[in-house]
């Protein structure tokens, strides 16, 4: 039973790959739409107030110019709003990776973005998809809930842009980590091992098997060993609706972990 | 969108194929408790709740043991003092490295399948060094204390934290640097900062939440029994003192405790008074500061404690691991043995903390006999003359073995080692360093180091050495000593084969016959062993690993 679910598994897994969607158009060549909208969202809840919604609230300043007084690269931006600027009244800002990514693909895209564009997912009902008609939990985790052999989800919207988690929600294979790439290995006595690649040197390797073990394997115990670069995870292009993929990416986003 | 579902049928089903098999392999309480059924794993800090630090394997024997041979070494890549036990489940080791890692590694090789990483509050306040003594485990969660004084729960099989609670306050002084119990549903942790005026705590959370469920305090508030040995200023007083001196009164945890499941007890060890040093202005006996405390496990209700150190003003901790021995010399009476920091070695009644034995292990002066009721009297120095033990203690927290084939208790000792104490006032201020005073080494010259060496040991016996005692667990009686130039902050192993286990500040990792002392086998590591060393097997291979250094070195037999 549990080498038909694989086969057909595989085989559902690699239709979906095939008919994938193309990604979303990026808005500037760089910065994902949904950052962007992301960024919209942080910025009208934590420095509308001071910035206002055009930027410019602030005499000598004018976030929608694109130019900055005192930043220039992407690393420089989110340094500066870590750190605030105190004699300028302005404080630090503790963002997460997620969530700066927004913020500075929303501030390198002010000028020409409509917020009122933002069509935002709903967390609780991503959560339903990803328990449910996404099947999600069968493969990931999120705190106690859902299964080890996929990456845990548990903070993925604290450390994963939004452009990066919906690229992996349409397209798997573009995201996945080569750390993280489904390998097989045949030993010599000629059992299979099947899993996770966790981490890898010269002479072992180490998973997590299909039964959520973690196992440390000696090459020199192996007789032959696969590495995939095709995402085991199917992409949800087809199989989710636009509503429901923006649900699920604002569920997503909402793990900030513990 | 008919792959679709049957997609996820399969993935439902392997869901529940999977989830049953994983009960298999979680670290239930039931397997916490008959931790001595399973000599391949190592599920507790000190080996099982007795906190023996003995394991049943024998395949190292006296007779082999000089074919050991290294197997792996992982190397910390933060500079430090570890003071790590790993634990070993299945041919998997967790362990901590500084300052708030915890490190997942294959038990026969040393390859790392993840790493937590913990950033601790920069702005933490911590008494003597960024240390933590490990983790502990029930199901597929990890539990740690952390710096800045959280607990936090992490997934086994992934790393990733499941919940993170404050413990306390760490800009108060506040830390944790123990390895949690666990013990049923429970985490039970203690917390450090005894020489910043903290009030201590022993307190249990919900392992599946993260909630606190009780707390004791080490320092009784008003009302509370106990609450009188913070006794009222005199008048008049000469000296400084402090009307409120129990709120900042010390008392911390900071090793694990232990217990008892018919009992249903749970045995901690608590620290110094605060201030360390500067008795006048805290009058009274101070409880429960150098006590062990024996707390109802599901409610968290003292059920009775002892005093080893009453008004303490030599900074004497009681934080040793308590050691649980069955039919304590063939009385019938269970009992907790206990070697204090304070130069003793003592056995109590565990069920009622009845006093049954108290005799020094090394030269003590600070006191010279226990009355009936095992309070000791004191015999304070004049000023300027040296008191035994010194301030660092005839033993401190480094873990004692008790092998059940021998019957003898084993501890690392510091001999011949004296301080002179000069206290002083100090006010309480929030995070400030709060010992009153401080002590000086007692050596033949002026200068005489405390309990920092360089590697070049230039005072060699003159001021103080270490050793290896192993005690009569019965009696106290001494019954061999191994002696080593430098001092000692290492833990003691002892196996079911008659091996001990132990290292020393010199780097050498040592086995030696536990019925006798002798030496057996030895080899340098280059670093100080500030450890607990365990044992556990994988396959048919019995291992032994010690931290030295910032290096865990494990080793096998020879094949």
């Amino acid at each position: 039973m549990r080498i038909v679910c694989g086969v057909v598994m595989a085989a559902a897994t690699i239709a979906l790959v095939s008919a994938q969607a193309p990604t979303q158009p990026l808005h500037d060549a760089q910065y994902p739409d949904v950052d962007i909208a992301l960024g919209a969202k942080l910025y009208a809840a934590r420095c509308i107030t001071c910035h206002g919604a055009q930027g410019d609230a602030i005499g000598g300043v004018n976030l929608r110019s694109g130019k900055f007084r005192k930043v220039v690269t992407d690393r420089d931006i989110a340094t500066f709003v870590r750190a605030g600027s105190p004699a300028a009244g302005m404080p630090p800002f503790a963002l997460d990776d997620t969530d700066m990514a927004g913020i500075i693909a929303y501030l390198r895209n002010m000028n020409t973005f409509d917020a009122a564009t933002v069509k935002g997912g709903d967390p609780s009902r991503g959560r339903a998809v990803f328990e449910g008609k996404g099947a999600c939990v069968t493969c990931h985790r999120v705190g106690r809930t859902g299964s080890h052999v996929a990456p845990d989800l548990t903070d993925i919207g604290a450390i994963r842009s939004a452009g990066s988690i919906q690229r992996s929600l349409l397209d798997p294979n573009s995201q996945m980590m080569p750390i993280n790439r489904p390998v097989r290995l045949v030993m010599k006595d000629g059992t299979i091992v099947n899993g996770r690649r966790l981490n890898e040197d010269t002479y072992s390797v180490q998973v997590i098997d299909e039964k959520e073990r973690l196992r440390s394997i000696l090459k020199s115990e192996v007789r032959d060993y696969t590495i995939s670069k095709s995402s085991p995870m199917p992409s949800y292009a087809k199989t989710l609706t636009s509503d429901e993929l923006a649900d699920l990416l604002g569920y997503l986003l909402s793990l900030k972990g513990q | 969108m008919a792959g679709t579902r049957t997609l996820v049928g399969c993935g439902t089903a392997a869901l529940i194929a999977l989830l049953s098999i994983q009960v298999h392999g979680q670290v239930t309480s039931q397997r916490l408790t008959a931790a001595n059924t399973e000599p391949q794993n190592w599920l507790t800090y000190s080996g099982n709740y007795s906190s023996h630090r003995f394991s049943p394997l024998d395949q190292i024997t006296p007779a082999n043991v000089k074919n050991l041979e290294l197997q792996w070494v992982y190397q910390a890549p933060v500079a430090g003092n570890w003071q790590t036990t790993p634990l070993v489940v299945d041919g998997m080791m967790y362990l901590t490295q500084r300052p708030n890692d915890i490190v997942a590694l294959d038990a026969v090789t040393g390859r790392a399948f993840w790493i937590y990483r913990y950033t601790p509050n920069p702005d933490r306040i911590v008494c003597c060094g960024a240390n933590n003594r490990g983790v502990a485990i029930l199901g597929d969660t990890l539990f740690m204390g952390t710096l800045d004084a959280h607990l936090v729960a992490v997934d086994a099989k992934s790393g990733r934290q499941i919940w993170k609670t404050e413990v306390a306050t760490t800009t108060a002084g506040y830390s944790i640097t123990h390895a949690p119990l666990v013990v049923k549903d429970k985490v039970i942790v203690g917390v450090g900062g005894g020489e910043y005026g903290i009030r201590g705590f022993v307190a249990a959370y919900s392992a599946e939440t993260g909630k606190e469920l009780w707390r004791f305090y080490t320092i009784p508030g008003p009302g509370e029994k106990g609450h009188e040995t913070w006794e009222a200023c005199p008048q008049k007083s000469d000296s400084f003192c402090d009307p409120d001196a129990w709120k900042h009164g010390g008392g911390s945890i900071w090793m694990t405790g232990s217990y008892d499941p018919k009992l249903n007890l749970t045995y901690w060890g608590v620290g110094n008074v605060g201030p360390d040093y500067a008795g006048a202005q805290r009058p009274g006996d101070n409880l429960y500061t150098d006590s062990v405390v024996a707390l109802d496990v599901d409610k968290g209700t003292l059920r009775w404690h002892y005093q080893f150190t009453p008004h303490d003003v030599y900074d004497y901790d009681s934080v040793q691991v308590p050691v649980l021995v069955d039919n304590w010399g063939r009385t019938g009476i269970d009992a907790l043995v206990w070697a204090n920091r304070n130069g003793n070695y003592y056995a109590l009644d565990r069920a009622t903390g009845k006093f049954l034995l108290g005799r020094p292990f090394v030269k003590v002066n600070w006191m010279s006999e226990f009355d009936e009721r095992g309070r000791p009297i004191q015999t304070p120095q004049p000023p300027g003359q040296p008191t035994y033990p010194g301030n660092q203690g005839g033993t401190n927290w480094y873990s004692p073995s008790f092998s059940p084939r021998t019957n003898l208790f084993y501890l690392s000792a510091w001999e011949d080692y004296a301080s002179i104490y000069g206290p002083s006032p100090v006010e309480y201020r929030q995070g400030i360093n709060f010992t009153g005073g401080g002590p000086r080494p007692y050596g033949p010259v002026p200068g005489a180091p405390s309990f920092q060496r360089a590697p070049i040991n230039t005072w060699t016996e003159s001021a103080g050495h270490g050793a290896v005692i192993a005690l009569d667990v019965a009696n106290g009686d001494q019954k061999w000593k191994f002696n080593m130039t430098d001092v000692t902050d290492s833990g003691i192993l002892t196996t079911a084969s008659n091996l001990l286990f132990a290292g020393g500040r010199e780097g050498y990792f040592q086995a030696l016959d536990a019925r006798t002392g002798t030496l057996l086998w030895k080899t340098n590591l280059g670093g100080p062993i500030n450890s607990g060393p365990m044992s556990f097997r994988v396959g048919n291979k019995q291992y032994v690993a010690t931290v030295s250094g910032l290096s865990l070195f494990v080793f096998a037999l020879r094949e």
